[in-house]
């Protein structure tokens, strides 16, 4: 092979010059192989759209998250830096310069998040405060030298369009000689002084100022070494009068660790303002973890939620990627990986996720189908099922004829689309009342109503008519309010059918405000009852609903309030009832919804040690060989030689001798070799031997063994435990 | 065989029997019931025997084994119960833990032992010259292939019975016990017995660690109600202890047998290879299948390569040849580079280096890696034309796994341009990569289960039974030296005689260069220290010695070829000559 060398490990192939101008385009690689798919090249086109849609409205989602974020940390800077920008003598102001501002930034343990976050505000730094905008990595940082090498190396690249090429070079020359405070500071002085003559981008959109502040952004605090940044901050403190330095520090976990990190007398030294990830803020009240870290992931569920995107995910393909957030790795940007892959693996897929755009120009598409195409549709599961519940003269058309199928299709695509649209909305409605209910039946994220409604109906629920028991319960105002969010809801939306429900919803409204002078009487009236209500727990709510059945029972007579509140709990009901049907009821809801979630969690978060495992213990699980069945747990003699070997070492102990091993491996071998009962060769003996070899350096080479000297010829076993 | 170390061994292993044997007494005790069902048994039993040593031995025999067959039916039926469903195998008896095997093993032999009275030994001992030669093996008692001997001798009585038990369990055909090995008969038997052990042990293994475990942490009486139930609650507290039990002692009882003693006891690697090559793959159809069924994922890989995707591949068997195809079908018209992690002298600089010098055609050096890595990622930010694929085999290889290396590799392959794909192989491969490099990378998995030999992966390693033939570095020497001069190869020569003069002295550092021009002009080969500055620098070049700074400044010459190569070296040399 043109790739193994005992010399050499890396190879490089460079192909023709000639030969690699012509490159192949990606949607080529689109097609499965040898048979060309329908319409790759146009699907590859709708899914590169969607995506770049999909990631520009993320990108700009945690951009607003930001900032307000930014702008605060902003002022911050502005505000701090002021002291010395005034330069002036007043004591109080020369003992505050002795303390270097610092924002602590808390961001959450999403730390593959923070990336991005730094990068924004980096930007926004240089934009409206300073050119001079430093970020450093602990792992960049083992001492204080390199600290100050990358600091002093970034600082200069920072202004390198300002300084001259000469000047450059001279740098390079200081930087690996001379990184000191008084080196810095003085070239701050320098850069400061000459910077004005010299006309600059930057400088002038920061012009405001004479002596921009160093904005010196530690992303990951944590993990420095104290001594590090003990020593670096004594320091700088030291020189804060003539080089102006601010530090941001990055923090996953909680503010407390500034103190953990550093003693007294260092972190005296610095004026420390917090600032929390605002979206996280607001739900601070809420206590749980998972509230403060998917808020992000929230507004994303948002913009699935919105029907500007035709793709869909289906229930556990969103249940998946939940999980792998929430109980993986808390990451944002992991998630869109998984969305963008769901996408990706859906028009790869799907011949018929052509279709799966905006409606105007599905409708176009499906004149142009082909024949092919055509068929795609028919053996579509739910389009069978949908003919199947029509007239017969209607199903031979529809199995027939293109044409007619064709104009079905953009009706039922048509269908589709207002079934959206208004599922949207309704559920939008439905969480606006579920929400606010006392332990939350369905959820208080509107994307855990989102997969329960996905996966089945959601009447039939247990957690629904407990809600609905609830929601029996509410009291006036509360009920008021929840009914204008809805009506706003339903204001906002421009849906044909569903306008006549706004109506309604306004209808009840007014008759609820013309309840009110007399309602306050019934109130008096009937005591105090509801409101005792709204403020119990869910078992006595319970316990008190049954009673109520029972006083209903008794005395049927209701207060007017309750016939309403009645009406509008069935009413919402009915909507419920009709319009969150679960998608896999619509005809042709597998063009836009993706619902393979077993090959998202194969790629995103494979177990590679079960696969192993599996493997080495049950080889039949991928060798389709029927001689290879056998029962649980054992294997049969004519396995691969290194399930053999694998299966005798789980018998060890830590140490295993390699005799034994070797002899026992050679019986189930030849016992598996010489079935006719002939005899054993010297040579077959030596096969054997090597074959051990072979299977005991491949276990080694997977990690199962190494070999010890704590005895002779024996090999340790590495793995213990469940996996 | 080796009966007075088995002697010796004595001792101890009859204390080690009797702590086991105590512990139950003990539990037995205080539970007050009989437990029955499990391993405890066995001792149950044993002490009755102890109690009785007129009890007849073959009675005992099959009374054990009739218990086995129970824990077998056991063994079978509450793995399945364990199924955690969502793992298409048992994912929960992976590595089930196997330490506590070792108590076991020797429970077993402690009942056995004990059902072997002394008396019947002494009586046994003038008739049967067979049973002679078993007695004390069974005392010695730990190893397996000893333990099952003990059997063995009652084999011929008790075949019948022993057999429907475990035959079923590996499929053997029965005749083989009597086929002639390297070994004597009643030797290779043993090991049949042994590997049968092993497989019915298995599946006992994980249910009869279990219920002991359990019979040690609840106190007897309530265990044998539901043993299943109390499983999961004890689950992962046993397992923490079964952890620390086990590799407490520092006593590891294993066989004492050493390769030596074996006739085949290493082979080089030319020979391993000739041997393989003769053995004909079973499964090719399947084989080919799985195969086929990864091929047609080129064109995916392609395209989420493209879309910014990594892809890294796992699952058992080397994903070379899978990685070469892939590199044939596809990458033909594109620069790439095939990086081989299992080669031992790879690192990053030499990948990033490879980059640099063949794909950019950049002239010079970097002062550090980190600079390397910076002016590649500008070069390729820069100019969005350059791709570069990226073929690693094995990622995971102890060059590439350090922390720096991943980092380094992580930025590279975040970069958009450049297309990764890689595969891993070790089984703790994933935890190289923390959620920061994770996102780095961007990975796709894909299991690419090929059961194909790592044939090439683990040629270059030490192998633990390939003996280093020392082959390789030996011809190269002999090719370089060729094209030498005679002065320099008389340089040269004297520099190995040197070192072979002080291979005993540990302290040895190498050949100040001081004393070496000095011993070259007496020996007439330089005239000035220019010239074999000259020569040593060719020697520099083709890797045949190290140049190294003392602590006094001085620079020591080493050859850094070990010394039995260098041995053969000179004796071809004076062949030759």
């Amino acid at each position: 092979m043109a790739t193994s060398s005992v010399s050499k490990g890396c190879f490089v192939f460079k192909p023709n010059f000639k030969k690699r101008k012509i490159s192949v385009p990606i949607e080529d690689y689109f097609n499965t192989g040898k048979n060309v798919s329908e319409d790759s090249k146009l699907r590859f086109e709708t899914y590169q759209l969607i995506w770049q849609k999909m990631k520009s409205e993320t990108e700009q989602l945690q951009e607003e998250l930001n900032k307000n974020l930014f702008d605060s940390l902003i002022e911050f800077l502005q505000k701090s830096h002021s002291g010395f920008q005034k330069n002036s003598t007043d004591w109080s102001c020369q003992i505050r310069l002795r303390e270097i501002p610092t924002a602590a930034l808390v961001l959450g343990v999403n730390v593959t998040d923070h990336d991005l976050t730094f990068r924004s505000l980096t930007e926004a730094l240089q934009k409206n405060v300073t050119p001079y905008v430093v970020s450093l990595q602990a792992k960049d940082c083992p001492d204080m030298k390199h600290f100050l090498q990358k600091l002093i190396s970034q600082l200069m690249d920072c202004c390198v369009d300002v300084e001259s090429r000469e000047e450059e070079s001279m740098q390079a020359t200081q930087k690996k000689t001379y990184c000191s405070m008084g080196f810095l500071s003085s070239w701050y002085m320098n850069v400061t002084q000459t910077g004005p003559k010299v006309p600059s981008r930057k400088r002038t959109s920061s012009g405001q100022w004479q002596s921009p502040p160093v904005v010196l952004i530690l992303k990951d605090m944590e993990s420095f070494t104290t001594k590090v940044l003990q020593d670096f901050i004594i320091i700088s403190s030291q020189h804060l009068h003539e080089f102006p330095l601010i530090l941001i520090f990055g923090i996953a976990t909680s503010p407390v660790v500034i103190h953990r990190l550093l003693p007294h007398a260092v972190s005296s030294l610095l004026c420390i303002e917090l600032f929390q990830s605002l979206s996280c803020k607001e739900h601070l009240t809420t206590v749980l973890d998972k509230c403060v870290l998917s808020p992000s992931l929230f507004y994303i569920f948002q913009l699935l939620l919105t029907t500007q995107f035709p793709f869909k995910l289906s229930e556990k393909v969103l249940q998946a990627l939940t999980n792998i957030f929430l109980y993986h790795d808390f990451s944002i940007q992991n998630f869109i990986k998984g969305l963008q892959l769901s996408l990706l693996e859906h028009f790869y897929s799907q011949p018929l996720s052509v279709l799966c755009c905006n409606l105007p120009e599905a409708k176009r598409r499906i004149s142009f189908l082909s024949d092919n195409q055509c068929e795609n549709i028919r053996r579509l599961p739910s389009f069978r099922r949908y003919v199947e519940n029509q007239a017969s003269e209607k199903q031979v058309a529809l199995l027939t004829n293109e044409r007619f199928l064709k104009e079905e299709t953009q009706s039922l695509l048509e269908n589709l689309h207002v079934y959206h649209t208004n599922y949207f909305l309704v559920l939008r409605c439905l969480h606006k009342f579920t929400s606010s209910l006392p332990k939350y039946p369905l959820g208080r994220q509107i994307r855990e109503l989102y997969c329960t409604c996905l996966e089945k109906n959601i009447w039939d629920s247990e957690e629904y008519t407990s809600a609905l028991q609830l929601l029996r319960m509410l009291a006036k105002d509360e009920l008021m309010i929840i009914l204008q969010k809805c009506f706003s809801v339903f204001k906002s939306s421009s849906g044909k059918q569903l306008g006549s429900t706004a109506k309604r919803i306004e209808e009840f409204l007014t008759q609820f405000q013309s309840l009110d002078a007399e309602a306050k009487e019934e109130e008096d009236a009937s005591g105090s009852q509801p409101k005792g209500l709204q403020k119990t727990d869910l078992y006595h709510l319970q316990k008190s609903l049954l009673e109520m059945k029972e006083l209903r029972r008794t005395s049927k007579k209701q207060t007017r309030f309750e016939v309403l509140r009645e009406k509008v709990v069935n009413f919402i009901d009915s909507l419920v009832r009709e319009y969150l049907l679960p998608p896999e009821t619509q005809p042709l809801h597998e063009v836009v919804y993706f619902s393979a979630a077993h090959t998202l969690r194969e790629h995103l978060n494979a177990a590679p040690r079960i696969a192993l495992h599996t493997a080495l213990n049950n080889p039949y699980y991928y060798l389709k060989n029927e001689a290879l069945k056998s029962e649980e747990g054992c294997i049969p003699n004519i396995a691969p030689d290194i399930c053999i070997a694998y299966k005798l070492h789980l018998e060890c102990s830590r140490l295993i001798n390699l005799v034994d091993w070797s002899e026992a491996f050679a019986t189930v071998v030849t016992a598996a070799e010489t079935n006719a009962g002939s005899t054993v060769s010297e040579e077959m003996n030596e096969i054997i031997h090597a074959r051990f070899i072979r299977a005991v350096s491949e276990l080694e080479l997977l990690g199962f063994i190494k070999p010890t000297k704590q005895k002779t010829d024996h090999v340790a076993r590495l793995t213990w435990g469940g996996c | 065989m080796n009966q007075l170390e088995l002697k010796e061994d004595k001792m101890l292993e009859v204390r080690f029997v009797g702590d086991d044997d105590v512990l139950n007494h003990i539990l037995d005790r205080e539970g007050g019931a009989k437990l029955k069902k499990e391993r405890t048994q066995l001792l149950v039993n044993a002490k009755k025997i102890i109690k009785k040593p007129e009890c007849d031995l073959e009675e005992d025999d099959q009374e054990v084994l009739k218990d086995q067959k129970y824990v077998e039916v056991l063994g079978r039926d509450i793995p399945e119960s364990l199924k955690n469903g969502s793992a298409a195998n048992g994912g929960n008896k992976v590595y089930s833990f196997q330490n506590r095997k070792h108590s076991e093993k020797l429970a077993k032999l402690a009942s056995e032992l004990a059902k072997t009275p002394r008396k019947s030994i002494s009586c046994n001992l003038k008739d049967d010259p067979e049973v002679t030669i078993n007695i004390p093996q069974s005392s010695k008692g730990h190893s397996p292939s000893d333990k099952v001997q003990l059997k063995n001798s009652d084999k011929s009585e008790f075949l019948s019975t022993k057999s429907s038990g475990l035959r079923k369990r590996l499929i053997v055909p029965s005749s083989h016990s009597d086929s002639e090995s390297e070994y004597s008969a009643s030797n290779s038997e043993d090991d049949e017995r042994v590997a049968q052990e092993y497989e019915e042990d298995s599946n006992e293994v994980v249910l009869s660690q279990k219920i002991q475990a359990q019979n040690r942490v609840v106190s007897a009486p309530v265990c044998k109600v539901t043993p299943s139930k109390k499983m999961k609650r004890n689950k992962t507290n046993d397992l923490v202890e079964e952890y620390f039990e086990a590799h407490s002692s520092s006593k590891v009882l294993t066989s004492d047998r050493t390769l030596q003693k074996l006739k085949r006891a290493k082979l080089d690697q030319q020979t391993l290879r000739n041997l393989l090559s003769k053995v004909s793959p079973s499964f090719s159809a399947e084989l080919r299948q799985l195969n086929q069924q990864h091929e047609q994922l080129f064109h995916k890989w392609m395209l989420q390569l493209h879309l910014g995707f990594n892809i890294v591949l796992y699952g058992l068997g080397s994903k070379r040849d899978l990685l070469e195809r892939f590199r044939t079908t596809m990458l033909q018209d594109s620069v790439h580079v095939v990086i081989n992690g299992f080669f031992p002298g790879i690192s990053v600089k030499s990948v990033l280096n490879s980059i640099t010098e063949e794909v950019l055609d950049h002239v010079g050096t970097f002062r550090s890696v980190l600079d390397q890595l910076d002016w590649i990622l500008n070069k390729f930010k820069e100019d969005s034309s350059l791709e570069l694929f990226l073929l690693i085999h094995n990622l995971d290889s102890q060059m590439l796994r350090g922390d720096k290396s991943q980092q380094i590799i992580g930025q590279l392959s975040s970069l958009r341009n450049i297309y990764l794909i890689a595969s891993i192989d070790h089984l703790n491969a994933p935890l190289m990569w923390d959620h920061a490099k994770q996102s780095l990378y961007n990975w796709l998995w894909y299991e690419t289960t090929t059961y194909s030999p790592y044939t090439e992966e683990t040629s270059y390693e030490n192998s633990l039974l390939v003996k280093q033939s020392g082959s390789l570095p030996l011809s190269s020497l002999i090719h370089v030296i060729r094209s030498l001069t005679p002065n320099a190869r008389g340089i040269f020569r004297l520099l190995i005689k040197y070192q072979l003069d002080n291979q005993d002295n540990p302290s040895y550092i190498g050949l100040s260069f001081q004393d070496f021009y000095q011993q070259c002009r007496e020996a007439f080969l330089v005239n000035s220290d220019l010239t074999l500055r000259a020569q040593l620098t060719e020697f520099r070049d083709h890797k045949l010695i190290r140049t190294k700074k003392g602590t006094d400044g001085v620079e020591y010459l080493l050859i850094p070829v070990d010394n039995g190569t260098l041995t053969d070296f000179l004796e071809k040399e004076e062949e030759e000559s």
